[in-house]
């Protein structure tokens, strides 16, 4: 299952500056699995050893993880991961 | 009862109207709560005259005091007018990269406004705003991220306005900023109904906004309980200004550009419930009126890529 997996500036240093790269996986935690092989250090800065990290939101097509399955959520062929910082809202 | 003793007794009780052209079916039908039929033009009148209630009522506010918040723009406006009428002094921190009409709209009311970082949006500027608090211990920040009369005045009335004007809702959607409209109305309608689905859109701004964000430095509202909600999500601003547009073209309602966000969620859950062939009635709210968000033309850019770079680096919600 190959992913586009969207990259916030503060992780570009992983990826050599790139904004998106593709990764693979059936599930959210081998998609992590994955982008970790290939951009060592990336994983650790998402999960800590309850899982995704409390400021960390990961947006499978749009929707957040949290309330779907977490890290077992299941992945399909081009969907779309959007990793993001946790920040207060607007017009607020 | 249409008549008010004062501009401060008639904040809520706000309109529900239908969406005829833009509901998928005849059961499929989306509500739109218009907020920005409150006294300032935006629903967080609501929380801000609750918060200023409860600490006057608690003693933590007391005539001649200095309030003091972190807002990008509603917020401090609702408070500034309500400061203005019961004769507090208001300080405001605000993000330097909201629409110039903030600015003018708080100095109207009366209100001083100190600017924080652009990059770093709202973050940046509770932050500066913890650090003004700690100098000045004698002035009250209310501080709408973690007061529970935020969520208060949702429960008490956006929750049961809606209720009692859709008895058949089966969805609420709204913004998550302070998450006060969610919580409160969100837990109110799922005691109510408890089948109910509790939808969150959270705007996702451009690179400017997250760029310096340090992943262990995130911010999470203390008001926030995700058990409260279905599910959540995030809404780019294209797609927030595409639906703000469209429900200007097809319903003639002029609202900001959060509220294009709020409805792109809701015409998700439209879709979801038409494809499970069940019937859905779908109530989202509009924060605010367009009328501050004009300079940023938005509104009158002649297609959704002019639209789009208008508001790029801007905190739109």
């Amino acid at each position: 299952m190959a992913v586009e997996v969207s990259i916030p500036t503060i992780l570009r240093t992983y990826t050599g500056g790139a904004k998106g790269v593709e990764a693979s996986g059936a599930t959210l935690k081998a998609v992590i699995d994955d982008l970790e092989a290939s951009h060592p250090g990336i994983a650790e800065r998402l999960l800590d050893d309850a899982g995704l990290r409390r400021f960390v939101n990961v947006y499978l097509n749009d929707e957040d993880v949290r309330f779907l399955s977490g890290l077992d959520t299941e992945v399909s062929d081009g969907d779309s991961l959007t990793i993001l910082p946790a920040v207060a809202g607007g017009s607020r | 009862m249409t008549r008010y003793p004062s501009l401060l007794d008639s904040v809520g009780h706000t309109p529900l109207v239908g969406l005829p052209s833009l509901s998928p079916s005849a059961d499929v039908r989306l509500w739109a709560k218009l907020e920005d039929r409150n006294p300032t033009g935006s629903v967080k009148d609501r929380p801000a005259l609750a918060m200023v209630e409860a600490a006057e009522a608690d003693g933590t506010l007391t005539p001649g005091c200095t309030i003091l918040e972190p807002t990008s723009g509603n917020t401090g406006i609702s408070l500034a007018m309500a400061a203005r009428l019961k004769g507090y002094r208001l300080v405001c921190v605000m993000p330097e990269n909201t629409s110039a009409e903030r600015t003018q709209l708080l100095r109207m009311w009366g209100a001083e406004v100190r600017y924080s970082p652009a990059a770093g949006g709202s973050n940046e500027a509770v932050r500066v705003a913890k650090e003004i608090a700690s100098e000045n211990p004698d002035w009250v920040m209310l501080y709408q991220y973690g007061n529970p009369a935020n969520i208060d005045a949702h429960y008490r009335g956006t929750g049961p306005e809606i209720l009692a004007d859709l008895p058949s809702i089966t969805h609420f959607v709204a913004g998550l900023g302070t998450t006060g409209t969610l919580m409160g109305a969100g837990r109110y309608l799922r005691e109510q109904k408890p089948d109910i689905s509790i939808v969150a859109a959270e705007p996702r701004y451009g690179e400017l906004v997250y760029g310096l964000r340090n992943l262990d430095e995130g911010f999470v509202p203390e008001l926030y309980d995700a058990s409260v909600l279905t599910t959540r999500y995030s809404v780019g601003p294209r797609d927030a200004v595409r639906r703000t547009r469209q429900l200007l073209d097809e319903e003639g309602i002029f609202a900001g550009i959060s509220t294009g966000a709020i409805l792109h969620a809701a015409l998700g859950m439209a879709s979801k419930a038409i494809k499970a062939g069940v019937p859905a009635d779908i109530a989202f709210i509009v924060c605010d009126g367009g009328w501050k968000y004009l300079s940023t033309g938005v509104y009158d850019a002649t297609d959704l890529d002019a639209a789009e770079a208008a508001i790029e680096g801007q905190l739109w919600a």
